[in-house]
C-alpha cells in the first residue's frame, strides 16, 4: 500500500498549484464581484494540460490519469472554486467524449477542449423539471432524415453560453423510459440552440451558468454520441467521474478554509493571546484538517479505482457526499474564525463559503449520492 | 406555566405579520441585491411603535413587553433580516441602555424621538482590533474641563450610517481595565466624529453598517450614560437584551426558509411525486420544525425573564446561541430542498442562508455565548 503520488501525479499537482497561486488567486475576488468568466486563465489551464488531464495524448490530452486529475482539481479550486467548476465540466465532457465518441468526434473536439481554443466543454442534462430525476427528462430529438431535430429546454448548464461544444441529452423514445435517452453533441452557434437566462447565483459568479432553448435544432447523425438509447449509460458513467471531480473541488476548498483560517487565528488577538491559543479554535482547527485528510483521501481512492479500470460508483458517491458536506462545515467555520471579517468582502472566506454552497447539490444532490450508496450497500437496484 | 399568547401579543404579531407580507416581503429581494436601507419601511415602524416596543409611553415607546418584542422581531424578521436588525439595534442596544441608565434629561434628548422612531440610534462598541475582546477597546475619551475628547474608531456599526446619535463605549480609565470603560452619546453632526464607506457585507444588505471614527471629537459631559467606568456594565446589559432580539431575528429568517421549502416540496414533482412524499424530505422538514420550535421557547424564555426582571444572562445566552445556529442549518436545509433553484437568486432561500450566517457573530459570537453558558453551568 503506498498514498504517495507518482512522479506524473506529483508534477501535474504541482503545475496546478503554481498556476492557481500566480494566476488564478490574484483576480478570484474581482472576477466574483464583476461575475466575470476568466477566459484567459482557460487558455493558461489549456496550456498547461489541465483542461483534459485523463484524455489520450493522441487527441490533445495530458493522459495523466484521474488520480492527476483529481489533484489537479483540488490546486485549482483551492484559489477559486469557479474556475475548478469551469475546468472539471471541461475535462468531463472531454473524457466523455473520449471513451464514447467516434474517432472522427475525438478528432474533432478533443484538441479543442484540451487547448482550451474551446472556453469550455458543457453537459446538458438537467431541465426546470427533471434534475434529480433526470430519467425524467423532456427534451427531445426526432429523427430526420440523415439528422436528428432537437426540441427542449435545458438547465443550469455550466459553462452553456461560451462551450465550444456541448453534451445533449434528449428523448429519443417515449416509450423506452431511461432507455429512450440519447446524447449528442451540439456545437456553439448551431442555428435552434440558444442561450436563455444567465443565472444570478450566490457563488461561483465567475463560472457562467445558463438555461438553454432547443428550437428545431439540427444536428447530423454524425454528431450523435453513443448509440441510440444509450444516452443514460453514458451521462452515468460521466457523472460517476464528475463525482470526483467535485469531491476534489470541495477538499480544495477545505483546504482553503484551513490554511486562511490558521493564517488569521495567528494573527488575531483576543483576551491577552492569539485566537490560535485557545481550545475552542484550536479544537475548530483540528478538526477542519482531519477532515481536509479524510475528504482527501475519499476523493483519491475513488480517482486510483477508477484509473485501475474498476468499479468506483459508490466510491465517488461516498467522497462527492462527504466532502461536499464536510466543505460546508469547513467554510461556516472559516467564517466564524473570522468573526465580523468573515462576513465581508475585505478577506475571501465569505467566498469561499457562498462558492461552496452548490457543492451538495450539483452533479448529483447529497440526497442523490445517499440513494445511491445505500442501494448497494442493500444490494437494490 | 403559561404558554398562551396574550390578546396583546397576538395583535402584535398579526399586525407585524401583515406588514411583513404588505411590505417587506415584497422589497426585501430589492433592498438585498440593491444594498440600500429600506428607509420608507423604518420610518413606518416607528409609526407603528416598533423602533421602541419596550420603552414605556413616557419616553415615546410602546410599552410592551419582552415577549412581545420577541414576536415583533421574529415577524418582521421574515419579512426582512436587514429591516429586523435596524429594529433591533435601535430597540435593544440603542433605546434600553438610554432607559436604563439615563437621566431624566438625557432620555428626553436622546431617548424619546428613537423610541418614536423619529430619530435612528445605534451601539459602537467593537472595533478593527477587539470584537469578542471588548475591554481591548483602544478608543479613548479624555476629560478636558467640561467636555470629553473622544480619539479612535469602531467598525461594523450597523445603522452607523444613518444614525443621529451614537451610543459608544471608550477608555476614560487605562489603568483600570474593563471597569475604565465609559459610555457616551455622541450626535453625528458632532464635530470630529465622521462616518466611513458603508460595509460590503454577504447578507443582511439592506441594513447598513460602517467604520466610524472620533478624530478629537468633543461633547459636552452631560452626553456621558451613567458614571465614569459604568461603561462595559452598560454594554454587557445592552447585550444582553440583544440576544432576545438577535435570537428573535433569527427565528423569522428560519421560518421563513421553513415555509418556502414547504410549499416548494409540495409543488415540485421528482421521481413520480411531489417531493414532499419522501421520506428522507419528510425528516428534513420534521427536524427543521422542531428546532425552530425550540429556539422559539428559548428566546421567550428569556423574554419572560427579562420581563420579571430577574437575571437572564445565561438564558438569553442559549436562546442566542442556539436561534442563530438553528437558523443556519434551517436555513441551508431549505436551499438543500429547492436544489438548483435554492442557489439563484430567483428563490429566496439563498437569501435566507446568507442573512443568518452573521446571527452567530454579532452581538456576542456563539464561541462567547458558550463562554457565558458554561461559566453559569459550572458555577452551580
Amino acid at each position: 500500500m503506498d498514498f504517495e503520488p507518482t512522479d506524473v501525479q506529483r508534477a501535474v499537482a504541482e503545475t496546478a498549484r503554481a498556476f492557481a497561486r500566480e494566476r488564478i488567486a490574484p483576480v478570484a475576488r474581482d472576477n466574483d464581484l464583476a461575475r466575470r468568466f476568466p477566459r484567459d486563465l482557460v487558455r493558461g489551464l489549456g496550456e498547461l494540460g489541465l483542461l483534459a488531464v485523463n484524455v489520450p495524448e493522441a487527441y490533445g490530452g495530458s493522459a495523466a490519469g484521474a488520480v492527476a486529475y483529481a489533484l489537479a482539481i483540488m490546486e485549482i479550486a483551492a484559489a477559486d472554486c469557479a474556475t475548478a467548476t469551469t475546468a472539471a465540466v471541461t475535462n468531463m465532457v472531454g473524457e466523455t467524449i473520449a471513451r464514447w465518441g467516434t474517432e472522427e468526434q475525438k478528432r474533432r473536439h478533443l484538441p479543442a477542449l484540451a487547448s482550451g481554443e474551446y472556453a469550455a466543454g458543457a453537459f446538458a442534462l438537467s431541465e426546470p423539471q427533471s434534475g434529480s430525476d433526470a430519467a425524467g427528462l423532456g427534451t427531445r430529438a426526432l429523427r430526420r432524415g440523415g439528422a436528428w431535430v432537437i426540441d427542449g429546454a435545458k438547465q443550469w448548464i455550466t459553462s452553456g453560453d461560451v462551450a465550444g461544444v456541448l453534451v445533449v441529452w434528449a428523448r429519443t423514445d417515449p416509450a423506452a423510459g431511461a432507455r429512450g435517452v440519447t446524447a449528442f453533441l451540439v456545437e456553439q452557434g448551431t442555428p435552434g440552440l440558444s442561450v436563455g437566462r444567465h443565472e444570478e447565483k450566490m457563488g461561483l459568479r465567475a463560472s457562467s451558468t445558463v438555461a438553454l432553448a432547443f428550437e428545431g435544432c439540427e444536428v447530423p447523425d454524425a454528431a450523435r454520441l453513443g448509440a441510440p438509447g444509450e444516452g443514460f449509460k453514458i451521462a452515468l458513467s460521466a457523472l460517476d467521474g464528475g463525482r470526483v471531480g467535485i469531491a476534489s473541488q470541495a477538499t480544495g476548498t477545505i483546504r482553503a478554509s484551513l490554511e486562511a483560517s490558521v493564517r488569521y487565528a495567528k494573527e488575531r488577538r483576543t483576551f491577552g493571546a492569539p485566537l490560535a491559543d485557545h481550545q475552542a479554535i484550536q479544537f475548530m482547527l483540528a478538526d477542519m484538517a482531519t477532515a481536509h485528510g479524510s475528504a482527501r483521501l475519499l476523493a483519491l481512492r475513488a480517482a486510483w479505482l477508477k484509473e485501475a479500470g474498476r468499479p468506483f460508483s459508490r466510491e465517488a458517491s461516498m467522497a462527492k457526499l462527504f466532502a461536499s458536506e464536510a466543505a460546508q462545515r469547513a467554510v461556516n467555520r472559516a467564517v466564524q474564525i473570522h468573526g465580523g471579517y468573515g462576513y465581508t468582502n475585505e478577506f475571501p472566506v465569505e467566498r469561499f463559503f457562498r462558492d461552496a454552497r452548490v457543492q451538495t447539490i450539483y452533479e448529483g444532490t447529497s440526497e442523490i449520492q445517499r440513494l445511491v450508496i445505500a442501494r448497494d450497500l442493500l444490494g437494490q437496484p | 406555566m403559561d404558554i398562551e399568547l396574550t390578546e396583546e401579543q397576538r395583535q402584535v404579531r398579526d399586525l407585524c405579520r401583515q406588514f411583513a407580507d404588505e411590505e417587506l416581503r415584497p422589497n426585501a429581494r430589492r433592498w438585498d441585491a440593491n444594498h440600500e436601507f429600506p428607509r420608507e419601511a423604518v420610518k413606518k415602524l416607528g409609526e407603528m411603535g416598533l423602533m421602541g416596543v419596550a420603552i414605556p409611553p413616557e419616553w415615546g415607546g410602546a410599552g410592551m413587553d419582552n415577549v412581545s418584542y420577541a414576536i415583533a422581531m421574529e415577524e418582521i424578521s421574515r419579512g426582512c433580516a436587514g429591516t429586523g436588525v435596524i429594529m433591533s439595534v435601535n430597540n435593544s442596544l440603542y433605546c434600553d441602555p438610554v432607559l436604563k441608565f439615563g437621566t431624566d434629561e438625557q432620555r428626553k434628548q436622546f431617548l424619546e424621538p428613537f423610541a418614536r422612531g423619529e430619530k435612528l440610534g445605534c451601539f459602537a462598541l467593537t472595533e478593527p482590533m477587539s470584537g469578542s475582546d471588548a475591554a481591548e477597546m483602544r478608543t479613548v475619551a479624555e476629560k478636558r474641563g467640561a467636555e470629553y475628547v473622544l480619539s479612535g474608531s469602531k467598525n461594523f456599526i450597523t445603522n452607523g450610517p444613518q444614525a443621529d446619535v451614537v451610543l459608544v463605549f471608550a477608555m476614560t480609565d487605562k489603568a483600570k481595565r474593563h471597569r475604565g470603560i465609559s459610555a457616551f452619546l455622541v450626535p453625528s453632526d458632532a464635530g470630529g466624529f465622521v462616518r466611513g464607506k458603508p460595509d460590503e457585507k454577504v447578507g443582511i444588505r439592506a441594513s447598513g453598517s460602517c467604520t466610524v471614527f472620533f478624530e478629537g471629537c468633543a461633547i459636552p459631559e452631560r452626553y456621558r450614560l451613567g458614571g465614569e467606568g459604568d461603561g462595559f456594565k452598560i454594554a454587557m446589559a445592552a447585550l444582553d437584551g440583544g440576544r432576545i432580539g438577535i435570537g428573535s431575528q433569527a427565528l423569522g429568517i428560519a421560518r421563513a426558509a421553513l415555509e418556502e421549502a414547504l410549499a416548494y416540496s409540495k409543488e415540485r414533482k421528482a421521481f413520480g411525486q411531489p417531493i414532499s412524499q419522501f421520506q428522507a424530505i419528510q425528516f428534513m422538514l420534521a427536524d427543521m420544525a422542531t428546532e425552530l420550535d425550540a429556539a422559539r421557547l428559548l428566546v421567550w424564555r428569556a423574554a419572560t425573564l427579562k420581563d420579571r426582571g430577574v437575571r437572564h444572562s445565561a438564558e438569553s445566552a442559549m436562546a442566542k446561541l442556539f436561534a442563530s445556529e438553528m437558523s443556519e442549518r434551517v436555513t441551508s436545509r431549505a436551499i438543500q430542498i429547492h436544489g438548483g433553484y435554492g442557489y439563484v437568486k430567483e428563490y429566496d432561500a439563498e437569501r435566507h442562508w446568507r442573512d443568518s450566517r452573521i446571527t452567530e457573530i454579532y452581538e456576542g459570537t456563539s464561541e462567547i455565548q458558550r463562554i457565558v453558558i458554561s461559566s453559569a453551568v459550572l458555577k452551580d
